[in-house]
């Protein structure tokens, strides 16, 4: 693997995509949809202004939960299908950081499914990312969450029965109140999707259609499958959420793109709990005062 | 003056109010300067079945619920008809006669009814304040202050209730106080004011205040017996504390937000129950892997899958010593008293935050739902804090930052996020000096090699800073019990009364358990004489340890594992037996059965 010297690069003047290129180059397969969000993610990084150690990115595992290695911020590689909650952790000690969780359906939508549920339900302020390709790539090739009905893959030779799941559908009702679809090809439209992700206070989820071209009959098979298919809302309001909800139950051909649904009136539980209101809990001193320990000792004379 | 030992027990269906007139009794004595350990039998409902409470009261420092029944207050029939034998002889059993057509048959005992119908004049049909009565009754037989009395009930229930509710507290408390002076005999030795009038606390809230002095900033769980005590008292104090608290909607996320908030900085613990443990063997193991200093207590009940949930045992220690895969430093730590469980918080916090690495906290349900007396000036609400090596803030880099720098001693200084210059990337795979993915670069074996080398050298760090067991007892003793966390104080009093009937018995206590000195250990242990391992489980799961680590092998065993603590005769009569008999394993029998 390619891997370039580490040394410090404050960031002078306004930071670039270009400031948040890892030290390590990519694994993944060449043509590849996770490259396409790797590099929006790195404009958006940019385009917020903060610099490097402002910013965590935490990751399960799979193919695309790589890609804290691949990007100069702090990052977490955790468990399988654990990030969100060990990323609602970190945000909770420093809420000045800027979380952002990315990973891919088999790590989100699979074994970390009841965390997916929760994180949305408390909205937590966090951007997640999924990097959803309908398979499990690490694992060679097996059915994922998302993957159709009747598609043979390796655990599934003789067609897949199972129905997939709908993660934007799942996340508006969820309690989610920042629901995106992007395509990882169309990388202007991803990084602006996640750069009003991070901006947004609140759970922020965007499913990003990011085919694999290993497992899914290669890269022109797929590709063209997406082409296709893809298409933007128009003439939506996202802060309709049964309006949001109706296109994102929508059957057919087609598959709808964008903001579906955006709600600022709900704040996070980040800014509802009092106890940050001081700043950060990881900033500060640590330990009880004597006239604490004396009220506390007072209720149990 | 000699020594006030005195047990007083309720039993009752749940809903009597066992737990409140529980409560109103320890701090009855508490404010007498009197010692309370309360131990609590029940069961996993919230109506039906029967509860008992024992609350043994000494004029000394306690921490056990004994081996006698001296005073017995039967709330409904099934507790009289369960617990009049358990009334030591002289002793008295308080019922209400409303509920019996006969009087209860034992001549050995002072038998003492009360018509709680009469008492209370009818008024109180649901017969809600029948405890308060009774215990009325109860306090005028022990010399009890009615002031004292009146004043706790009126803590217990004015803010939750009102007065009026107090009032009639007290009402029904001087009824039956003015009935006992009336128609029973009082005890022979009686309640004696000390100085100072003590506190009272429970197991899991001297730990969840260990870990407020600790400086826990960050507190996560899903409720489980009998762990939940914790999450109240931080739910409860959170606020005033400055500690953020979540409930979650599994272990699992549990105990990875810990790891996510200790990661960012946070001082971050989580307790659970054995089954809710099992849930978080992989994440315990991620952060051994990332190296990030967390603290999990684990609160056992009996086993195995969910067993009984509101039974004791001490059948975890496996669990904790195996948890997770793979090889990775950890410390796990079995607090001996409810208030060592408020001291041992601090300390094992300021280890994993030096050698970066989980510490578990082994407790169990007598000692966390148990509840013991304190004196307040003895407590201390700042302990020494030792973050170790830890970077945060504005800092000068100088040269290049390696997150997991190979050291001699194992120990990598640790940034957190949001520290300017130091990016890094923490992971669960393998990893180089510098967090790069050693799965990545083909399984590199040299840098595996180093990288395992590093992370378990902090084990030789640990080892040297924990204190070997404790070794108490005659010198020429001719018995040594071996105990560990919970029992120290029923082993003591066992190894008390052998010694004074003739039988020189001392006792060897473990509280840090794991990493072992062996040689430390082997030391001590090799001062012991007829050495019989004590413990609450079947296998002998410490004994077994034991021997792994330093090849000791004991000559007999005591174990329990019916769900009920020892009492200091069970262990007494063991070690009886066992020099006795060709055996090696004793099984004490359960008397009281609720």
């Amino acid at each position: 693997m390619a891997r370039r010297a580490r040394k410090e690069r404050p960031v002078q003047g306004a930071p670039t995509a270009r400031d948040f290129k890892g030290d390590v180059n990519p694994d993944w397969c060449a043509g590849c949809g996770d490259f396409g969000v790797l590099s929006a993610l790195q404009g958006a990084y940019a385009k917020l202004g903060r610099g490097n150690h402002d910013h965590l990115t935490v990751s399960g595992i799979g193919c695309s939960s790589n890609l804290p290695g691949y990007i100069r911020t702090y990052g977490m590689h955790t468990l399988h299908g654990r990030s969100l909650a060990v990323a609602t952790g970190a945000k909770f000690a420093n809420h000045e950081l800027n979380v952002v969780v990315t990973g891919g359906d088999g790590d989100g939508y699979g074994i970390g499914g009841n965390h997916f549920i929760h994180t949305m339900r408390k909205n937590i302020d966090l951007l997640y990312i999924v990097m959803n390709n309908e398979t499990y790539g690490l694992t060679v090739g097996q059915a994922s969450p998302t993957t159709i009905v009747g598609e043979q893959t390796k655990s599934t030779p003789f067609g897949n029965l199972e129905t997939p799941l709908n993660p934007v559908a799942m996340a508006i009702v969820a309690g989610a109140t920042y629901v995106a679809r992007a395509y990882s090809s169309d990388g202007p439209k991803l990084a602006e999707l996640m750069y009003n992700g991070m901006q947004h206070k609140g759970f922020a989820f965007i499913d990003v259609i990011s085919p694999c071209v290993t497992w899914k009959g290669g890269a022109r098979v797929i590709f063209d499958y997406w082409k296709e298919r893809v298409q933007y809302l128009e003439d939506h309001d996202t802060s309709d959420r049964a309006a949001a909800l109706e296109q994102a139950v929508k059957t057919g051909h087609e598959t709808q793109l964008g903001l579906f649904y955006h709600d600022t009136s709900r704040q996070s539980l980040n800014e509802m709990e009092p106890v940050l209101e001081n700043g950060p809990i990881a900033h500060q001193p640590l330990g009880i005062s004597q006239e604490q320990g004396d009220a506390i000792i007072e209720k149990m004379m | 003056m000699a020594k006030y030992d005195f047990v007083i027990a309720v039993g009752g269906a749940p809903g009597q109010g066992i737990d409140s007139v529980g409560q109103v009794l320890t701090r009855i004595c508490a404010r007498h300067g009197l010692h309370v350990f309360t131990y609590s039998a029940y069961q996993s409902l919230i109506r039906g079945g029967h509860t008992f409470l024992a609350a043994r009261i000494s004029s000394e420092p306690v921490a056990n619920h004994g081996d006698k029944l001296d005073l017995v207050i039967a709330l409904d029939r099934n507790s009289l008809e369960t617990h009049l034998p358990h009334v030591v002889p002289g002793g008295t059993l308080i019922y209400n006669s409303d509920d019996v057509k006969a009087a209860p048959e034992r001549d050995d005992i002072q038998l003492a009814p009360l018509s709680y119908k009469e008492l209370s004049n009818d008024t109180d049909r649901k017969k809600i304040m029948l405890n308060v009565c009774m215990l009325g009754a109860a306090m005028k037989m022990v010399g009890g202050d009615l002031k004292v009395f009146e004043d706790m009930l009126t803590v217990q229930f004015l803010k939750r209730k009102g007065q009026e509710i107090v009032d009639a507290n007290i009402g029904v408390a001087r009824a039956g106080y003015e009935h006992a002076a009336e128609n029973f005999t009082p005890f022979d030795t009686q309640f004696q004011k000390q100085e100072p009038a003590l506190a009272v606390v429970d197991g899991n809230s001297a730990m969840a205040m260990g870990g407020a002095a600790a400086g826990v900033k960050f507190y996560a769980a899903y409720p489980m017996s009998p762990s939940t005590g914790v999450l109240h008292w931080m739910a409860a104090n959170a606020r005033d504390l400055g500690i953020l608290v979540r409930q979650c909607e599994d272990e699992i996320s549990v105990v990875n937000m810990v790891i996510g908030a200790a990661h960012a900085g946070s001082r971050a613990m989580c307790a659970t129950s054995g089954g809710g443990f099992a849930l978080m063997s992989e994440a315990i193991g991620s952060a051994g892997m990332m190296e990030i200093p967390i603290v999990v207590i684990n609160v056992q009940r009996g086993g195995p899958s969910t067993g009984l949930p509101t039974k004791t045992e001490q059948g975890d220690l496996w669990q904790l010593l195996g948890a997770s895969q793979g090889d990775f430093p950890k410390i796990i730590v079995a607090p001996t008293s409810i208030m060592d469980g408020f001291d041992t918080i601090p300390e094992i916090f300021n280890l994993v935050d030096k050698f970066q690495c989980p510490g578990m906290v082994l407790s169990d349900l007598t000692l966390s739902m148990g509840f013991t007396t304190f004196d307040p000036d003895t407590i201390n609400w700042q302990p020494e804090i030792d973050r170790g090596e830890f970077i945060s803030g504005p800092v000068e880099l100088a040269g290049e930052y390696l997150r997991y720098a190979i050291t001699d001693s194992g120990i990598s200084p640790r940034a957190i996020p949001g520290t300017p210059g130091h990016m890094h990337v923490v992971a669960t795979d393998d990893h180089d000096e510098d967090g790069g993915l050693i799965s990545d670069e083909f399984t590199n074996p040299h840098k595996r090699r180093d990288i395992m080398e590093k992370r378990q050298r902090k084990m030789e760090g640990i080892v040297e800073l924990l204190p070997p067991p404790t070794l108490e007892g005659p010198e020429d003793a001719e018995v040594t019990l071996i105990g560990w966390g919970s029992t120290h104080s029923v082993i003591s009093e066992a190894a008390e009364m052998l010694t004074e009937a003739g039988i020189a018995t001392d006792h060897i206590h473990f509280k840090w358990l794991y990493p072992i000195d062996e040689d430390a250990v082997n030391e001590v242990l090799s001062k012991s004489a007829h050495a019989i391992i004590v413990e609450c489980n079947y296998t002998g799961q410490f004994a077994r340890f034991l021997r792994g680590e330093t090849g000791f092998k004991a000559d007999g065993h005591i174990r329990k594992y019916d769900g009920e603590p020892f009492m200091p005769h069970h262990i007494a009569d063991g070690a009886r037996e066992l020099l006795n008999s060709k055996t090696d394993l004793y099984v004490p029998y359960q008397e009281i059965v609720v």
